[in-house]
């Protein structure tokens, strides 16, 4: 096989020379060469982004197996693959991600045996924990169809409902309880962020990224690999979205009018300009544009609207991690290029990953397709196989 | 029994012995240059501050509550029965969530290093168990700094406020603040020009119960929440195989 220099292959080893290159200087010289962290700012970008975002963007796997394996939502069936290899490969980067940013990462395992059950922290290691090894199981009939190993998957398929409901289980608790971490520092964050209802907030936004992130995955799948994704998928999954960005939307307003902060949000502020932004991308983008039937009908107008979706949901967690604390602590904390270098590296390769996983694993088709190995062929039994599955 | 520091701001002389003796105690480097920092860091677990004239003392609150404790994955950090907040090194995983969550910013990170530790003011507490005041307490020249019981020390901080009353500004910082804490500041100045939490901001309910009451649900949430799972699960595909059934049975009657 040739290897051919594309410009995002080009892209794809910058990054890694450079995110190799930061990993060195992480644990040759330790935390405080490689970020900009500090007592007063002792969370930084690789818990901001690689752990809170991270474990958001990988909640596609229990929404979609949650709509398909429990509500019966058999139309979403041919985007329940992508989505648990999404959650499955997004886990496991929030592992490595972990391994960067714990001073004493090859103590991690201590999580086992030195339980604090009164920690969040101790609570949302452990579900992480069992959930990636759920989906593990859940990744797994993928390579036993390609390997063409048929009683490994029949154990599987007896396990299924455990792993199903283990998995929905695992994910409510964990999501919900990265903001119950922030519970306890009622006196630092800021209150446009700090809220008694944080977990649901966080659980709430799992949901809407969840589908936003499968619209937004199976889009950029079906233009990479030329397959053809059907509408009725997308024209489902925009409506779920609607739905839950409305809800998440009641929840922070009810929260705002509770807390009596209303005035305060539209007071011009360094935080009311983050939040504005956050809000405007998260609700006002995706809710105006959904509202509209059109947009809901149209693949392109649904992919922009779940990526302003996800992005205002990345920014909504940078602020609580990040720009939330910037008034208690009276300075600005601004990522190191070591640490931006190491969080591209570990995004980039969730992005190979998923793209390997895509080639060589039956991830968008069923068996039949296994056996065409002309990517040509491939392109159309996939266009195919997914009407037949209609 | 548990024993507690009181520090009066209004006899402290800004003489620095008790960083002096902190520095020996737990065998950090201390110089000129240490002495000039003012702020606490991994190599300084106490420092003396100056504004107008006035002394002001910080160190770890060794809160009765603490939120460090509580938040700790690996319960590296625990309160003592005789008051200190101690820090066990080798169970920790390096998560700084204690950070994070101290109301008072008292866990430093030592970033320079490959392995590093969480420091704080950990109240001598070898000493503390073998009857002995802290370092700093015992090193005082004027007693600003002094080590004795939890209780015995609140009533003779009530009864300095009480005997000079125009000395003191009326209140005994670290009495109820989130939740009462084992070290009790009284000063003629705020604490909060000196760079403590407001106690209005911290408030009097200690923080552990923020996380704690979302905490307690979980054992109830998890075997309830299976259940409703489990339930859905078995409804939607018995559905499923009773339409199947009866499709056959159709399909079947037809022929």
């Amino acid at each position: 096989m040739k290897f051919k220099l594309t410009f995002w292959r080009v892209v794809f080893i910058v990054i890694m020379v450079l995110g190799l290159y930061s990993s060195f200087i992480r644990f040759s010289r330790g935390l405080g060469a490689a970020t900009n962290m500090t007592d007063q700012f002792p969370w930084g970008l690789w818990i901001g982004f690689d752990l809170l975002c991270g474990v958001m963007l990988a909640a596609g796997g229990f929404c979609m197996v949650g709509a398909v394996y429990l509500f019966n939502v058999e139309r979403l069936h041919p985007v329940v693959r992508p989505a648990v290899l999404t959650a499955f490969l997004g886990y496991l980067l929030f592992i490595v991600g972990l391994m960067f940013d714990l001073g004493r990462p090859w103590f991690i395992w201590h999580q086992m045996i030195y339980m604090n059950f009164h920690s969040v922290m101790f609570e949302v290691g452990v579900c992480v924990m069992t959930y990636t090894t759920v989906l593990f199981f859940e990744f797994l009939p993928n390579v036993f169809e390609r390997l063409n190993w048929k009683t490994p998957i029949k154990w599987i398929r007896k396990i299924y409902p455990v792993l199903i409901v283990a998995g929905i289980l695992l994910s409510t608790l964990h999501q919900s309880s990265l903001g119950s971490l922030y519970l306890i520092m009622p006196s630092k964050l800021h209150p446009f962020w700090y809220s008694p209802a944080l977990p649901f907030f966080f659980f709430g936004s799992a949901v809407a990224v969840g589908l936003a992130m499968t619209i937004f995955e199976s889009t950029q799948s079906a233009k990479a690999f030329g397959r053809q994704l059907e509408l009725p998928v997308l024209v489902t999954l925009g409506g779920g979205l609607l739905v839950a960005l409305w809800v998440n939307l009641l929840l922070r307003v009810e929260d705002y009018v509770h807390r009596g902060l209303i005035k305060q949000v539209f007071t011009p502020s360094y935080e009311a300009y983050f939040l504005w932004l956050e809000l405007t991308l998260t609700y006002l983008i995706p809710i105006t544009m959904l509202s509209f039937k059109k947009v809901r009908l149209s693949p392109q107008l649904l992919y922009l609207a779940s990526i302003s979706t996800v992005l205002g949901f990345i920014t909504n967690r940078l602020n609580i991690a990040l720009i939330g604390f910037e008034t208690y602590v009276g300075h600005h904390y601004v990522p190191k290029w070591t640490e931006f270098t190491v969080t591209l590296m570990i995004v980039a390769l969730g992005f190979a990953l998923f793209g390997l996983a895509v080639r060589y694993l039956p991830i968008f088709g069923s068996k039949a397709e296994q056996k065409l190995e002309q990517p040509e062929r491939m392109r159309v039994a996939a266009g195919v196989l997914s009407h037949a599955g209609n | 029994m548990s024993k507690a520091i009181l520090y009066d701001a209004t006899i402290c002389i800004g003489c620095k012995q008790c960083e002096v003796a902190c520095a020996q105690q737990n065998k950090l480097p201390y110089d000129d240059a240490v002495a000039a920092e003012s702020v606490q860091s991994a190599h300084k677990y106490t420092v003396v501050l100056t504004k107008n004239d006035k002394f002001m003392r910080r160190l770890c609150m060794h809160c009765e509550k603490p939120a460090c404790a509580s938040a700790c994955p690996v319960g590296a950090l625990h309160k003592t029965k005789e008051g200190p907040v101690v820090y066990d090194v080798w169970k920790c995983i390096g998560c700084r969530y204690c950070m994070v969550a101290c109301a008072f910013g008292q866990p430093k990170y030592e970033w320079g290093s490959l392995n590093p530790r969480v420091r704080k003011c950990i109240m001598c507490p070898d000493r503390v168990v073998a009857g002995k005041p802290t370092a700093c307490a015992e090193i005082c020249p004027t007693g600003a700094t002094k080590f004795g019981e939890r209780d015995d020390l609140i009533n003779e901080a009530k009864e300095r406020l009480r005997q000079n009353p125009s000395n003191y500004l009326p209140r005994i910082y670290g009495l109820n603040e989130v939740g009462g804490t084992s070290v009790f500041i009284i000063a003629a100045a705020n604490v909060e020009d000196y760079g403590y939490p407001p106690s209005a901001k911290i408030g009097d309910t200690p923080m552990p119960e923020y996380t704690g009451r979302v905490m307690e649900r979980i054992p109830d949430f998890i075997p309830v929440w299976t259940l409703v799972l489990g339930g859905i699960y078995w409804v939607t595909h018995r559905r499923d195989e009773v339409a199947a059934a009866e499709a056959e049975h159709k399909t079947g009657s037809r022929q």
